[in-house]
Parts: structure tokens; sequence; C-alpha cells
């Protein structure tokens, strides 16, 4: 096979551990601010209360499954209506290009959970083997010692805790909180709740502790699109190597004027959480978490250098900055054609779906004529014509409906079993009515092929209305 | 054919698009064992499910799996859950099923279910009938259409042998038998005609009234209105089951009409007789009880 090679191939290649070292920084303190925020919107949403009325759930945020409604504290969707979560779905999309084309990859580097609980995971695994040299040392050790079979057992199990918070926070989004807890530790919770748990639980711990990277280089799309985003303009994690370059390190008695401001130090490798070295230019495998910033901008201080040698940079300053001149302001990278254009369409879908929101009605009604058969000739020679009719009561209470119809004079309402055009709809739910359209044997919707009518249901207890146009099949058909 | 490249590092695997080269990357390792592990699992899955192929059949897995056994335990679930709400239709009074939202809704839906395994081939599956097979929508009813007699009709059926109590008349065939001189067919013909319509020839309308009270008028009432206890229709209303022209008329009376229903008491239980009549009952013809 290999012609040049008289080495065996290798089938596969063994990940490279990689030990990020502490670091502390305007962009660290960012991220662990923006941890916080996240898992505590995460951890705690399920808990908040929102007093709906005594035949709705009082949880906040709520995704009933089995009842097909989606509560979001004062918003109730039903099922007809998803194109709600479509349009938050397009947002999400149209928000991540906006903040891709302007600041590159900030997604993947400050807010994906991946990040996130990788992130808590390393936080912990410090706390608990130590820094970077720590663990390194912790790690080419052969000898399996009590000291660190009692490290390892240690952070694993903290690990499965906060895997275990991780998967347990998530089902408490699909019942009531409170209760699935109580149900939860004396084990008379659902099958599928534990299912869950366990699976997420399991996801967490392997790809916050083990998988890491691997997850962001071998399983992810996002950063193959994100390519696609990205522009001369966008504002990417780099490395200026025309100020940093020749790198070297600056001995004592030797002459250091040949020599870049890079000192070589390694600092904003070692602190990598993907492990590459940013100086190699961008590479697929950098998620912008800005960490290396933080430790160059450090040891520049510490060597009495500006900061900034690894900096959020936009590539069509580079000649400018080359030449000695200075980086264009940042709005004039950030307010471009593009990002507007993906704020404008950001902002168009959400305006619609706030529109649409406050439009929607209480009452809603569907009509399914039954064709099967058109029309039924009665014994008195009328023609009788039937329906499906579907109402919706979105109210928190029971309502009765009054069905009429509008149209043509002759055409009267029956209601399947009932001597009244009145529907007892439950609170919160659909209900299908039979309802029979009847014209008398002479009139012309009997003998017509078919005459358009409208059919109205009014709430009784407060006047509101609605309406569908539908057709009275008669016997010319 | 892989090779080394000498402006890469890297080896590449040979192939080339327009100056693309691919590189000959080894895989990550998890991806690998992973891989083996599909192939592990691959092995296992055909011993324990059904797999290989043989000439009659395929290899059957240790695990006893099949779905036909998968269908029939779902069956028997079905059943098992249904159980408790068909044993309460059984036990409640036909005319109070309907006062029980859930048995009501229940009833309905096992009902279609019935309806359209049992019924549908003669009745339609929108259950509007076709010449000779009555239109279970409409409010005219052969043998009663409370919800009672339709559970009745169900249960023994009609004009069948296979139940001593089925339901039964027979219209004679005054024709073909020449119980009536063709004359007085034609008349009575368009008396009937006349009692829901318009006669053919007005001028035989008199004498068939004569004709129809002597010989038709003890099934069918005196104003032919019929008479449920025997199925004699209504030959007053709208409605006509084998036709209400001249020419179907004719051949009715001539030849007599003998439609047959299967009574259904032997071959469903009771539980399905009950919600296929709750079914029918609730079309639209459905008639009140009284007493």
């Amino acid at each position: 096979m290999t012609a040049s090679n008289s080495q065996p191939e290798q089938l596969y290649a063994a990940r490279e551990p990689i030990f990020p070292k502490r670091v502390s920084g305007t962009f660290r303190n960012l991220k662990w601010v923006i941890m916080i925020v996240t898992l505590g919107i995460y951890y705690l949403t399920p808990w908040i209360r929102w007093d709906r009325g005594p035949n709705l759930p009082d949880q906040a945020v709520l995704v009933d499954l089995a009842g097909r409604r989606f509560f979001f504290f004062w918003i109730e969707i039903w099922p007809h209506e998803f194109y709600f979560v479509a349009g938050l779905l397009i947002m999400a999309g149209l928000g991540l290009f906006l903040f891709t084309s302007a600041l590159g990859r900030v997604w993947c580097g400050y807010a994906c959970p991946q990040t996130v609980w990788t992130d808590l995971y390393i936080l912990v695994e410090r706390w608990i083997e130590g820094d970077r040299n720590a663990r390194l040392r912790l790690h080419r050790q052969k000898k399996l010692d009590v000291r660190k079979v009692r490290l390892r057992v240690t952070k694993w199990i903290a690990w499965f805790l906060i895997g275990l918070a991780t998967g347990g926070a998530w089902v408490f989004y699909f019942a009531d909180a409170p209760t699935l807890l109580r149900d939860l530790v004396t084990l008379n919770a659902h099958p599928v709740a534990y299912t869950t748990m366990l699976i997420l639980t399991a996801t967490t711990f392997f790809f916050g502790g083990f998988a890491r990277e691997q997850i962001c280089i071998y399983a992810c799309p996002w950063p193959r699109i994100q390519a696609a985003m990205m522009d001369e303009d966008t504002l990417t994690v780099g490395y200026r190597d025309w100020r940093g370059e020749p790198r070297g390190k600056h001995r004592k008695g030797e002459n250091a004027d040949q020599l870049g401001d890079c000192i070589d130090c390694m600092a904003c490798v070692n602190v990598c959480p993907m492990g590459i070295d940013i100086r190699d230019g961008q590479q697929m495998e950098c998620i912008t978490c800005a960490l290396c910033i933080d430790a160059c901008d450090d040891i520049m201080a510490k060597v009495g250098k500006e900061r900034g040698l690894i900096d959020y940079l936009a590539l069509s300053d580079e000649p400018r900055e080359r030449a000695g001149g200075k980086p264009r302001p940042i709005w004039s990278h950030v307010l471009r054609p593009r990002t507007m254009m993906y704020t404008g369409l950001w902002s168009a879908v959400g305006i619609a779906l706030v529109f649409a929101l406050f439009i929607r009605p209480d009452i809603e009604m569907t009509v399914a004529p039954v064709r099967n058969p058109t029309f039924v000739t009665l014994s008195d020679g009328s023609i009788r014509n039937t329906y499906d009719v579907r109402l919706l009561n979105k109210h928190g209470e029971d309502r009765p409906f009054r069905l009429s119809v509008t149209g043509h004079p002759t055409l009267r309402v029956q209601i399947e079993g009932s001597a009244y055009e009145t529907v007892d709809v439950p609170a919160d739910s659909t209900q299908i009515q039979r309802v029979y359209v009847i014209a008398p044997g002479g009139a012309d919707p009997s003998l017509a092929e078919r005459t358009p009518f409208r059919f109205w249901v009014e709430d009784i207890s407060n006047g509101d209305r609605a309406y569908k146009d539908t057709i009275f099949n008669g016997k010319a058909n | 054919m892989s090779q080394q490249d000498d402006d890469l590092d890297f080896e590449t695997t040979g192939h080339e698009w327009d100056g693309i080269k691919e590189y000959n990357k080894p895989l990550p390792r998890w991806w690998l064992y992973t891989f083996y592990l599909t192939i592990i699992w691959g092995i296992g899955y055909s011993i324990a499910y059904p797999a290989w192929p043989g000439i009659s059949g395929a290899t059957a897995g240790v695990l006893g799996f099949s779905t036909r056994g998968e269908v029939a335990a779902d069956i028997a679930a079905v059943e098992e859950a249904n159980a408790a709400i068909n044993a309460k239709l059984e036990a409640t009074e036909l005319t109070q099923i309907s006062a029980d939202a859930d048995l009501q809704d229940f009833a309905q839906n096992a009902g279609a279910a019935v309806f359209r395994t049992w019924c549908a081939q003669c009745h339609g599956s929108g259950a509007a009938g076709a010449e000779g097979y009555p239109n279970l929508l409409d409010d005219d009813w052969l043998w009663g259409g409370d919800i009672e007699a339709i559970h009745e009709t169900v249960t023994v059926g009609i004009r069948n042998t296979e139940n001593d109590d089925a339901r039964y008349s027979e219209m004679p065939a005054f024709g073909r038998d020449e119980l009536l001189e063709e004359a007085q067919i034609t008349q009575v013909v368009n008396y009937v005609m006349s009692l829901s319509g318009e006669a053919q020839d007005a001028s035989l309308v008199a004498d068939g009234a004569v004709v129809f009270e002597e010989n038709c008028a003890a099934c069918h009432a005196e104003d032919g209105t019929g008479d449920r206890s025997q199925g004699a229709p209504n030959l007053a209303d709208a409605i006509w089951l084998y036709g209400g022209d001249y020419d179907a008329l004719m051949d009715t009376v001539n030849n007599a009409r003998f439609g047959v229903m299967p009574a259904w008491g032997k071959r469903l239980s009771e539980a399905e007789i009950r919600a296929v009549s709750a079914y029918v009952h609730g079309l639209g013809g459905g008639e009140v009880l009284t007493d």
C-alpha cells in the first residue's frame, strides 16, 4: 500500500489528552458570568410557578406532551400553532447567522452547551486534581496508587452528580417539577423519566468528561456550516504574527531587537481547551473561546508590552496593520450590509410572531363536511348535510358554544343527540361535534347543486364569535 | 493507492480531483472501536432476532421474537385494556349509554370499527346504503329506529335461516303468483305513487285505492304509512328502498322483495353489538325510545 512509508499504517489515532491551564482575565470572567446565567436558567426555570387557574398547570415553562400543549408563562401554544415553534427556530437560526457573521464562532466559544458543560467539568477537574501541571503528572504517573484512585474516583463522582442534575433538570420541563421530583425520589416516576435521565446523565458525563473537543471536531456540523457565514470583516480570535514573529525567548545578554513580541512561552497553547496553537492561524478546531487572549495579555503585561498580540481581529485589517496602521474600530466591522440584513430578517420574523400572538383568537372552529354520502334525503323530503365541526376552547374553564348558520334563510342547524344548538366544550380542549344542516324539500338549497353558507360559533359567556364558510350539497349533485 | 505527497507533510490516498488531494489520515480511536462494536452488535442481533433467510423461512432467533407475535400481543393488550369498559357497556341499559360521555365515546368509536368491518359491505362505508340495502343515516326505519330496536335487528337479523327469532315478513308476489290482475297492479302502483307525489296516470288512482285497501292495507296500513312490527315500509314518505318510480314499483308488486340480513348475535360479542347499535343510532336518524 504505502510506497514511501515502511511503517505499517495506523488504523486509528488515539486522542491526545488536553490539560487546559487555569487562566484569568476579561474573557474568562465573561465566560464565568455566561456559565452562571445559562446554567442558572437551565436548572431553575422548571421551578418557576405561574398561576393559570384551577384547570391548567401552574408551571411557568412546561412541555405537556400527553396533553399536546406548550406553556410559556402567559403564552399557551396548541399543536396547530406549531408555527410559533417553527418561527422561533428560524429566529434562532438567523440569530446564529448574525452572530457568526459579526463575531465568528462566538456561539461555540461562549454559549454552546457542549462548551459550557465542558468548562464546568474542567473546573471540577482542576478543583480535585489540581492545575495543568499536577494533572499532567497524574496522567503520566503509571502506578495506580491510592492517591490516583482517590482523585479519579472523586472526580468521576462529581462529574456524575453534575450529569445527574443535568438529566434530572431536563425531565422537569415535561411534567410538574415538584410532583415529579417526589415521584423520582420515591421511585414512583414513569420509566420514561428514568430512562431519559439515565441517557442524559450518561451523555453529559461522557461528552463533558471525556469526549470534550472531539464533539466539536468530529460530531458537530455547525463548525463546517459557519465557514460559509464568515468573511474578511468577521471578528475572530487571531494572532498578530506581523507583531509577534520571529518569536523567541528574550534571554539576558542576548540582543532581543531581532525578535518579535512573542516570547514563545506557550501560555496560549496551555490554556486552549481545543489543544491547538492559535499562532498557526485560523483553524477548524478553534471555537473562539478567547482564553488565549487572556493568557497572552497576562504575559504581555508581565514583559511590559502592549496587550493584544492575540486578539479579536478582522482579516480585512491585516494589510493596514502590517503597514503600521491602526485597526478600524469594531463597529465598522460589525455594521455591514450582511449583518444588517440578518438583523432585519430576524426582527421581521420576531415582529410577525409577536403580532400573530396578539391576534390569535381564544375560540376557533374547523368544519369538515361529511361527503360519504354528500346528502341524505329524509322521509319528509327535506335534504340533510352532515358536518364534523371541531370546536376549540382555549380558556381555563368549560364554555358553552352556540352554533348557527347564515347564508340562506331556509337552512337550519341541528346537533346530533341534542335538542339544543349549544355544545359544552370542556376547559382547554377540543371537541368534535357531529352537526346537521337541513333544508326543506322544496327550498332552493335542497334542489340546487350546492349552496355556500357560513357556520358561526359563539361563546355564550362572553360573546366571542368565529366563523367558517362551507357548502351545502343539494339534490342536483 | 496511498502515497507520500512531496509538497505536504501528510500521506494522501492518491486520489485527486481538479488538483484537490485527499489526505489519508487515521480514524479517531473511539470511532474505530465504535465500528467494531457495531459489528459485534450485528452478530449478536442476528442470533437474538430472526435474521438469516433459508429455503422455507428464516432463522427464528433465540429471543423468539416475531412481528405476528407482537401484533397478537398488542391485540391482547388492547382487549385487556378495554375489558372493563366493555363489561360496563354490557351492563348498562341501552338507552343510558349516551348519558355516560366516556361510554358513549367508546361505543361510537368501537361501533364505527365494527360497522366498517362487518356492515359496510352492504350498507356502505358511510352507512348510506344502496338499492335494497337501507340507508341508516335517514329517519326512516323498517323495523324501528330506537336503540333497542336497532340492537334487536343486529342481534337476530332479518329473514335469515340462522336465527329462529329473526325478524320475518314476506310480501306476496302479486303478479308472479297471479294474485292480482295486471290491470289491478297498474292501478295500485299509481295509487302508491300518489301517496308521496304524483301518479303516472291520475285516472287510475281511485281504482288503485280500492285494490290497496283490499290487498295491501293489512300490512302497509290504510294510509300507506306502513307497520314496523312486520317491517312493512312506509309508502307515503320520500324514501324508497328499491326505487319509487313506476317501473321499480311494478317490479316490486309483481315479484315482491325479500331482503335478508344475517344474525350477528353469534358472530359478534354482546359488547360489539351494543357498540355498533349505539353507532348506528348516532348517525342522524336515531329515535328516542318512547314507552
